[in-house]
């Protein structure tokens, strides 16, 4: 296994070169991180070249690293994972890229490459509020019609910030702020001690 | 025009915007989710066993394949080995799943094109599956029977029975459990043993159908470099003609050690999906019988031993403090999963199915993302419902096997 992937990891250095700032090798996977300016001519190599060749856009999921770890984190807040898979040779690889914006998190769109990534991308802009450049059809996806705001988020709170319910006096369904209250019985823990130390 | 949400063919909560010219179909613009639970913020705020229930409620007609899925993350970030018997029970239930998910797209396919019987059908067959999920974990559908390290607890011996009661007579419970006298692995093999019969039935009614091969054949055509491009996995990929199986490919748990043919189509349309998952209900019936023969020669344990992560036995707990300590730590804390990230994925019925976890060594999930091979079918049905007509829409949603509850998550 191991073996594999170290073949696959030599060939995406041959075949990328510089373009790869970070790569990582754990748990029987190979992750590779590149700047958004290189994101598109990455991963039209990693489309196209026949040592690589993926032609399958698995996953593309948002995530927001503003909470991540014990000590407060300082690196860029928005990252897009994408997991590919080459159906001709076997092997899967993950490509994370943070957008460099905070405030206006922007990445180019994958779209013309993979067209599933469509949808995808349109979920990662309705649950983190990170925008794809050129996107055909930047719509939100899963949450409600009209809905503001970022749920996925990390500073989003999980109960919401409206609740629905229908008035009969206006005799019509209505938003309202939230009447319940948020609930936590099993505190978030890092424990660095015993057993768990590094 | 609008289809759905409340519509018997949009299979739950599908809302499809169609522009027509006429009946024919110039795009669909599918409105999705209506049933978004933000299972994937939820699992955030809870320890990881928590989690183990919202996975059933993904895709809510095959419950342990998303729990599988789940709980290989977790045991690839900790490095935890599966029991050998764990992990042949967790392939039997995930192939009584894969049965079990493809008796309902059946009947619902076939319903949806217009064969009534088949669904009646179907379901007879479902109520015997539900049967075995209740015996092992006590529940009909959301089992919550996989755990991370191995399975909740071993097969039962004795098969649950029905009883006399004011509705049923002692000559329909004598009938109704002749096949419930042995263990459940008894009735599993009995199961296996009738289900070949049944597909033939199921066959019968529409393999050659004229009405069936008019509603499917030459409908909903994917070449297989489209079917890559638009992320198909599972038997869509194959209805292509892509013999792509992780089973086969990067064979997980056991399958490895079992014998079984992938079936993969020729056209890519909507009638060679259907003879894909025809096969496999062969196929995975084939698989059950494997693992019943193996499992009634091989006990052992089901669940790993390491008390950081599975809990302690009642006795132990109660006569001893440090698995006390354990049991409660577990259920109060949880358990700690190293700082990292992992993707797991397993050959779902409906297509791959992956788990994405991000953790940063808390108690808890950083991130939690699930690929749910429906999502992606779905946005397909655009580019394949284009220039069909509005009855073959109803067989594409058919054949795609939507279930909301994994699109929406």
């Amino acid at each position: 296994m191991s073996a594999k992937l170290d073949q696959l990891l030599s060939n995406l250095q041959t075949a990328l070169g510089a373009k790869i700032t970070q790569h990582i090798l754990a748990l029987d996977e190979v992750t590779i991180e590149c700047q958004a300016s290189d994101y598109l001519a990455v991963c039209q190599i990693l489309r196209d070249d026949h040592r690589l060749k993926f032609e399958q856009l698995i996953d593309l999921s948002g995530v927001d690293y503003q909470d991540y770890g014990a000590e407060a984190y300082t690196g860029l807040r928005y990252a897009v994972v994408t997991h590919l898979l080459s159906v001709s040779l076997n092997q899967r690889l993950r490509l994370r890229v943070f957008a460099q914006d905070e405030h206006f998190p922007m990445l180019p769109t994958l779209v013309e490459l993979w067209p599933v990534a469509n949808w995808y991308e349109r979920e990662a802009f309705d649950l983190f509020g990170i925008m794809f450049e050129n996107h055909p059809d930047l719509r939100r996806i899963l949450t409600d019609y009209g809905f503001v705001g970022h749920p996925f988020r990390k500073d989003f709170p999980v109960i919401g910030n409206v609740e629905m319910r229908y008035d009969p006096e206006q005799q019509r369904v209505i938003y309202q702020p939230v009447s319940i209250e948020a609930r936590n019985n099993v505190p978030r823990l890092i424990r660095n001690e015993g057993a768990h130390a590094k | 025009m609008n289809f759905g949400p409340q519509h018997p063919a949009a299979h739950g909560v599908l809302r499809l915007v169609l522009e027509l010219d006429g009946e024919v179909i110039q795009r669909a613009d599918p409105h999705i989710g209506l049933l978004h639970r933000g299972t994937e913020k939820l699992a955030e705020n809870r320890t990881y066993l928590q989690s183990i229930p919202y996975m059933d409620r993904l895709d809510y007609v095959s419950m342990m394949s998303n729990e599988h899925a789940y709980v290989m993350a977790i045991e690839k970030m900790m490095g935890l080995e599966v029991p050998i018997r764990a992990q042949y029970i967790r392939v039997m239930f995930d192939e009584i799943t894969r049965v079990l998910n493809h008796l309902l797209w059946l009947g619902a396919h076939a319903l949806d094109v217009g064969a009534m019987t088949v669904f009646l059908y179907a379901f007879r067959e479902r109520e015997d599956l539900f049967d075995c999920y209740e015996a092992v974990s006590g529940a009909r559908m959301h089992a919550a029977y996989y755990r991370p390290g191995g399975v909740y607890r071993d097969l039962p011996n004795q098969m649950p029975q029905y009883a006399v009661s004011p509705l049923r007579n002692a000559k329909t419970v004598n009938r109704q459990n002749q096949n419930r006298q042995g263990s459940l692995l008894d009735f599993i093999d009995d199961f296996t043993q009738r289900f070949p019969k049944y597909v033939d039935e199921y066959e019968t009614l529409l393999s050659d159908n004229r009405i069936w091969k008019q509603r499917t054949v030459g409908i909903g055509v994917v070449s297989p470099e489209r079917a890559l491009a638009l992320g198909m996995t599972g038997p869509m990929l194959r209805g292509s003609g892509v013999a792509w199986d992780l089973r086969k490919t990067q064979p997980y748990e056991v399958y490895a050690n079992l014998d079984f043919d992938i079936p993969v189509g020729v056209n890519g349309d909507c009638y060679d999906r259907y003879l894909v998952r025809m096969e496999e209900f062969r196929q995975s019936n084939r698989i059950i019988k494997q693992c019943v023969d193996w499992l009634r020669n091989n006990p052992g344990p089901v669940i790993t031993a390491d008390h950081k992560v599975a809990p302690p036995d009642r006795e132990g707990m109660k006569s001893n403090m440090e698995d006390l300590i354990h049991h409660f730590k577990l259920f109060t804390e949880g358990f700690h999963v190293p700082a990292g990230e992992a993707y797991a994925a397993v050959e779902h019925p409906k297509g791959e199915f992956g788990i994405y976890m991000i953790s940063d060594g808390a108690n808890k999930p950083y991130r939690l993302k699930i690929r749910a091979p429906g999502f992606a079918h779905l946005s397909a049905i655009d580019e394949m419902t284009r220039g069909h007509m509005i009855a073959d829409l109803v067989a594409i949603i058919g054949t795609q096997d939507i279930v909301f509850g994994e699109i929406d998550r």
